[in-house]
C-alpha cells in the first residue's frame, strides 16, 4: 500500500469493474432499426418533445468538445459510438473485467409523450444487446425505462429481467415528479422481483425543472455541481417517501452523482428526524440506516481534497463494501481507476472499490 | 481577574410575525383601502416553509418564551432579528412592495425601538431589484438595520447578475447580505421534482444552498464586490466540505469559462462567507469535529439559536465538538468580521478588544 | 544527456501538437511558430495523453463578464479535465506550485550536428536536408520510468 497505483506494473494488474460507460448511437437513426414504423416516421416528423428550450442539446455547452474527452471522437459518430475506439482506448488498456452501460438521452426517460418514451426506452435496450452486448461480452447494459409511463416501465423490465446481460434499471433522475413518489413505486417493486438494482445517474436534460432548486444557473461552472445536489435530493426522496420501507431488498446505485456528501445528507435527515417523524409515520427507522443499507455510490468524478486523507473519513461513513469505481467514459471528467486513490489504501479496501463492490451488487462472480 | 462570558451575537433569531392588522399604521390611505376591500387581514401570510404549528417553526423546548426571555434565557448580547412575512410571495410587485416596507417599519418601531439588544433585517425581494434598492436606500439610514434579507428559494439564484444592484447597495451601506432558507415555491426545491412530504422540503433546503453558494462564487460576486460578506442562514453546514473540494476541482477544469476566479473557490470564499451554526447537523462531537476538519476551521460559522424554530433540544444551542479556543469568535468574533455594521458599534468593538485582551 | 532527433521541422505544422516516442519514453511535441516544446506526454493529475489536448490561450479577466486573452496557444489544455499547462515550463495554471509535468528542453538544429535519435534511425532517411527537431533527454537507464507522474 502508499504506493501510487498508476505505478503498478502491468503483470500485476487489479481486477477492474467499471459501473459507468456511456454509449451513443452513430446518429439518431440507428436506433431506427429497433423500432415500429410509425414511430420511426414520427420521430422523423415531430422529433423528440423534451420539456426543454433546445433540440438535441443542451442549454448550458460544456466548457470543452461538447463535454467529452477530447481524445474519444471516433472518424464517424460521436464520442462513445465506436466498440473499436471503447475496447482501445478504454476496456484494453485499464484490463476492465465488465463495464456497466449506461445509455443517457436517447432512451426516452425525459420524452413527454408517453408512448413514443416507451418506444424509445425498448428501442434503447434492443439496440444496447445489438450493438454493444452481443459483439462485446465485456460489457453489461442497464435496462431503460419511461418511468413517468410507469406501466411501459414495468413490461420492458419484465422482457429483460431473464437476460443476464442486464444488469440495472435505469431511471431519469429529472422525473415528472420526485422518485420516491408513489406513481414510480411500481417500477421499483418490478425490480425488486427481478433482484436488479435501480442505477441513478444524473442528465443534464432539464425536463423543466432547473438544475437547482434556487433557479437555473448560468455556467457551466455552476451546472457541473448540481450533478451533487441533484443526486442528494434523489436520496431524500427515496428514503423519506418511504420507498425503501415498501421494498426492503430494492438496491440502488448512485452513479455520477458523488458521495462525499452521503455522511452529512445521513445527518441532516437524522437531526431532523424528531421534528418530522409525526409527519412521516411510515420510517420504521433513522434515514441514514436506511441510506447504509439500500445505497451503493460510484466513484466518479472523485474528489480531490486538499488533504486527501479527508475522504478516507467519508469512505469509513458509507462503507468501504458501498463504493465502486467508475469511469464515465467518454466523459471529459473521466477517471482512470489507477490514478483514483490519491491516499493510502489497503490492498482489500482497493479491490473491493475496483470490482469486489459491484461484482456483489450485480451479482458477477 | 474577573472572567469575562464572552460576547454573544446570535446571527439568526426570529420575531413573531405581524399581522396584517398589526401592518396597517404603516401604510398609505390607498393601500389601507386595498387591504380593507380585498379583505387581507383575513389572510395568514404564513410562508409554506414555516407552518405555524410545525414543530420545526415552534419548538416545543421554547414554549412560553418570549423575545426578551428568549434573550435573556441564552444570554444573548445582540440578536440580529428577522420577520420572515409571506408578503414577499406576493406577484403583484407594488403590494409586495408597500407590505415588506411595512414589515421593515414595524419591525424597527415595535421591536427595535423596544428591545435594544435586537438588530434588524431590511427584507427585500429579489423579484423587484429597483424596489428593493429603494428599500434598501430608505432604511439604510438606521443603523440597527445590520443585514439585507433575501429569501433562499427564489426564481433565479443569488449569484445572477439581475440581483447586483442590491448587492450595490448593500456595499455601499456597509450591510451583509442574508440569505434565509425558505422559499416562494415557484420552483421545485430539487432538480427531482416537487417533494410530497415537509421533512424532505426542509431537508433539501441545503442542497439549495449549495447550489447559491456555488452560484455567488462562479458568477463572480465576491470580485465585482470587494466589500460584500456573505450569511447564509438556518443553512447547516455540513454540506460544505463536497462544494469546498468539488468547486476548487471544478475550477481547475472549466477555469476560462470564469476567469475572473484568480483564485481557487474555497480561497475565495474565505473571509465572505460565514453560516448560521443551527442546525448543527452532524449527530455527535466526533462527527462535527470532522466537519470542522473538512471545511478547515470554524471561521464561517456564527453562534445562532434559530429561536424559534427547533434546531437543539434542551437549552445550550453550542453543540459538543466545537473547539473551546475557538469559541469566542464563534460566538461573537466572527459575526463581528461578518457584519461591517456591528464592528461599526463602538459598545461592541470595546466588548470584543477587551476579550482579545484577555485571552 | 543524450541528443535526440524527434520531429522533422518541415513535417510539422506550424502550430501543433505531436507524440513522438524517445527513448522508449513519450513525447508531448508541441511547436509554435519556429519554437518547439516538449513535454512528458502524461498529465501528472489524471493520466491522460497532453498530446491528444488543445492549445489555448491564458484568458484572464478584470472582473465578472470580462475576458482577455494573453499568451494565446501557450498553454496546453489536458484532453480530460482540461488542466492547462504552460508549455514553456510544465506548469500547471492552476496549480504552479504542486502540479507540473516535466518539459524538456527543445531546439531546432542543423542536421549535422545531430546525435541521431530514434526519429531519424528509423524512418527519415539521413540524407534528407534539412533542419531537424532535437530533445535532450536523459537516457532510460538513467532515471526513472515514471517521471512525469512526479506532483
Amino acid at each position: 500500500m502508499n504506493r501510487p497505483l498508476f505505478e503498478t506494473d502491468a503483470a500485476t494488474r487489479l481486477r477492474i469493474i467499471d459501473c459507468d460507460i456511456h454509449p451513443s448511437p452513430k446518429s439518431p437513426a440507428a436506433l431506427f432499426p429497433f423500432m415500429e414504423k410509425h414511430w420511426v416516421e414520427h420521430l422523423q416528423t415531430y422529433g423528440t418533445h423534451m420539456r426543454q428550450a433546445l433540440i438535441g442539446q443542451l442549454a448550458y455547452p460544456r466548457m470543452t468538445a461538447n463535454g467529452m474527452r477530447m481524445d474519444s471522437k471516433p472518424e464517424v459518430g460521436p464520442p462513445g459510438s465506436d466498440l473499436k475506439m471503447l475496447r482501445e482506448q478504454h476496456l484494453d488498456p485499464l484490463g476492465i473485467e465488465v463495464g456497466n452501460l449506461i445509455a443517457l438521452s436517447r432512451g426516452g426517460m425525459e420524452e413527454r409523450n408517453p408512448d413514443l418514451a416507451a418506444a424509445m426506452a425498448s428501442a434503447c435496450n434492443d439496440w444496447q444487446i445489438a450493438d454493444w452486448l452481443e459483439p462485446e461480452p465485456r460489457l453489461r447494459g442497464g435496462i431503460v425505462v419511461a418511468q413517468d409511463n410507469p406501466e411501459s416501465a414495468v413490461a420492458e423490465i419484465e422482457k429483460h429481467a431473464g437476460d443476464k446481460r442486464f444488469v440495472q434499471v435505469i431511471m431519469s433522475t429529472r422525473p415528472n415528479e420526485t422518485l420516491g413518489t408513489r406513481k414510480y413505486w411500481p417500477i421499483y417493486r418490478a425490480a425488486a422481483e427481478a433482484g436488479l438494482p435501480v442505477g441513478l445517474h444524473p442528465v443534464g436534460y432539464s425536463n423543466g425543472k432547473p438544475s437547482s432548486g434556487s433557479g437555473w444557473p448560468s455556467f457551466y461552472f455552476q451546472e457541473h455541481y448540481t450533478f451533487v445536489p441533484g443526486a442528494e435530493s434523489l436520496v431524500t426522496s427515496l428514503v423519506i417517501e418511504g420507498v425503501l420501507e415498501a421494498f426492503p431488498t430494492l438496491k440502488i446505485a448512485i452513479i455520477e452523482g458523488g458521495f462525499s456528501w452521503a455522511p452529512a445528507l445521513g445527518w441532516r435527515m437524522d437531526r431532523h428526524f424528531d421534528t418530522f417523524h409525526k409527519e412521516v409515520p411510515h420510517l420504521k427507522r433513522k434515514p441514514s440506516e436506511y441510506m447504509k443499507d439500500h445505497f451503493w455510490w460510484a466513484t466518479q468524478p472523485m474528489e480531490e481534497p486538499k488533504k486527501p486523507r479527508d475522504i478516507i473519513d467519508v469512505i469509513e461513513w458509507i462503507g468501504w463494501d458501498r463504493l465502486m469505481y467508475s469511469s464515465d467514459y467518454p466523459h471529459w471528467d473521466y477517471d482512470d481507476a489507477y490514478r483514483i486513490f490519491r491516499f493510502p489504501v489497503e490492498d482489500e479496501q482497493r479491490d473491493a472499490v475496483l470490482s469486489g463492490n459491484a461484482s456483489k451488487l450485480y451479482g458477477f462472480q | 481577574m474577573p472572567t469575562r462570558t464572552p460576547l454573544r451575537i446570535d446571527a439568526d433569531f426570529h420575531l413573531p410575525q405581524a399581522s396584517i392588522d398589526d401592518l396597517l399604521p404603516y401604510l398609505d390611505e390607498f393601500w389601507r383601502g386595498q387591504v380593507v376591500d380585498r379583505e387581507l387581514p383575513s389572510m395568514p401570510f404564513r410562508l409554506t416553509s414555516y407552518p405555524p404549528n410545525s414543530p420545526l417553526t415552534k419548538n416545543p423546548d421554547f414554549e412560553g418564551l418570549d423575545v426578551s426571555a428568549a434573550l435573556d434565557k441564552f444570554g444573548t448580547d445582540v440578536a440580529i432579528a428577522s420577520m420572515l412575512h409571506g408578503a414577499v410571495a406576493l406577484h403583484n410587485p407594488d403590494m409586495r412592495a408597500v407590505l415588506m416596507s411595512a414589515v421593515n417599519d414595524y419591525v424597527a418601531k415595535e421591536w427595535l425601538d423596544r428591545e435594544p439588544r435586537l438588530r434588524g433585517s431590511i427584507y427585500v425581494s429579489g423579484e423587484d431589484i429597483a424596489a428593493s434598492v429603494a428599500e434598501i436606500e430608505r432604511l439604510a439610514g438606521d443603523k440597527r438595520f445590520v443585514q439585507v434579507l433575501l429569501l433562499a428559494m427564489q426564481e433565479i439564484h443569488h449569484g445572477n447578475r439581475q440581483y447586483w444592484p442590491i448587492y450595490e447597495a448593500c456595499e455601499k451601506h456597509g450591510l451583509t447580505l442574508a440569505v434565509h432558507a425558505g422559499g416562494l415555491y415557484r420552483l421545485p426545491p430539487s432538480v427531482s421534482g416537487w417533494p410530497s412530504y415537509q421533512f424532505e422540503d426542509y431537508v433539501m433546503q441545503s442542497m439549495v444552498f449549495e447550489n447559491i453558494l456555488t452560484a455567488l462564487v462562479g458568477e463572480g460576486v465576491f470580485h465585482k464586490f470587494p466589500d460584500l460578506n456573505v450569511v447564509l442562514l438556518e443553512s447547516g453546514f455540513a454540506w460544505l466540505p463536497t462544494i469546498i473540494w468539488r468547486n476548487d476541482k471544478t475550477w481547475r477544469g472549466v477555469r476560462p469559462e470564469v476567469p475572473w476566479l484568480d483564485r481557487k473557490p474555497s480561497e475565495i470564499m474565505a473571509g465572505r462567507v460565514f453560516l448560521s451554526l443551527q442546525p448543527s447537523d452532524p449527530p455527535g462531537p466526533e462527527e462535527l469535529k470532522q466537519i470542522i476538519k473538512h471545511i478547515g476551521g470554524t471561521d464561517m460559522l456564527l453562534y445562532s439559536t434559530d429561536y424559534p424554530h427547533r434546531q437543539f433540544s434542551g437549552s445550550d444551542p453550542l453543540p459538543a465538538g466545537l473547539p473551546e479556543e475557538a469559541l469566542p469568535d464563534i460566538l461573537s468574533g466572527n459575526a463581528l468580521k461578518a457584519y461591517p455594521r456591528l464592528a461599526a458599534e463602538p459598545a461592541l468593538r470595546e466588548a470584543a478588544a477587551i476579550l482579545e485582551e484577555t485571552t | 544527456m543524450t541528443r535526440h532527433v524527434v520531429a522533422e521541422v518541415s513535417g510539422f505544422p506550424d502550430k501543433g501538437i505531436r507524440r513522438v516516442e524517445v527513448a522508449g519514453r513519450e513525447i508531448c511535441l508541441v511547436r509554435l511558430g519556429d519554437e518547439f516544446f516538449a513535454l512528458m506526454d502524461v498529465c501528472p493529475h489524471g493520466g491522460a495523453k497532453l498530446s491528444g489536448g488543445r492549445l489555448g490561450a491564458v484568458v484572464e479577466s478584470d472582473g465578472p463578464g470580462h475576458y482577455r486573452m494573453c499568451r494565446k496557444d501557450e498553454m496546453l489544455k489536458c484532453p480530460w479535465h482540461g488542466w492547462e499547462y504552460d508549455v514553456r515550463t510544465g506548469q500547471s495554471w492552476s496549480d504552479p506550485k504542486s502540479t507540473r509535468t516535466r518539459a524538456y528542453a527543445t531546439e531546432a538544429v542543423a542536421g549535422e550536428e545531430l546525435v541521431k535519435g530514434p526519429y531519424v534511425a528509423d524512418t527519415i532517411p539521413v540524407e534528407v536536408e534539412g533542419n531537424y527537431v532535437v530533445v535532450d533527454f536523459p537516457d532510460r537507464s538513467a532515471g526513472r520510468t515514471r517521471e512525469a507522474a512526479e506532483a
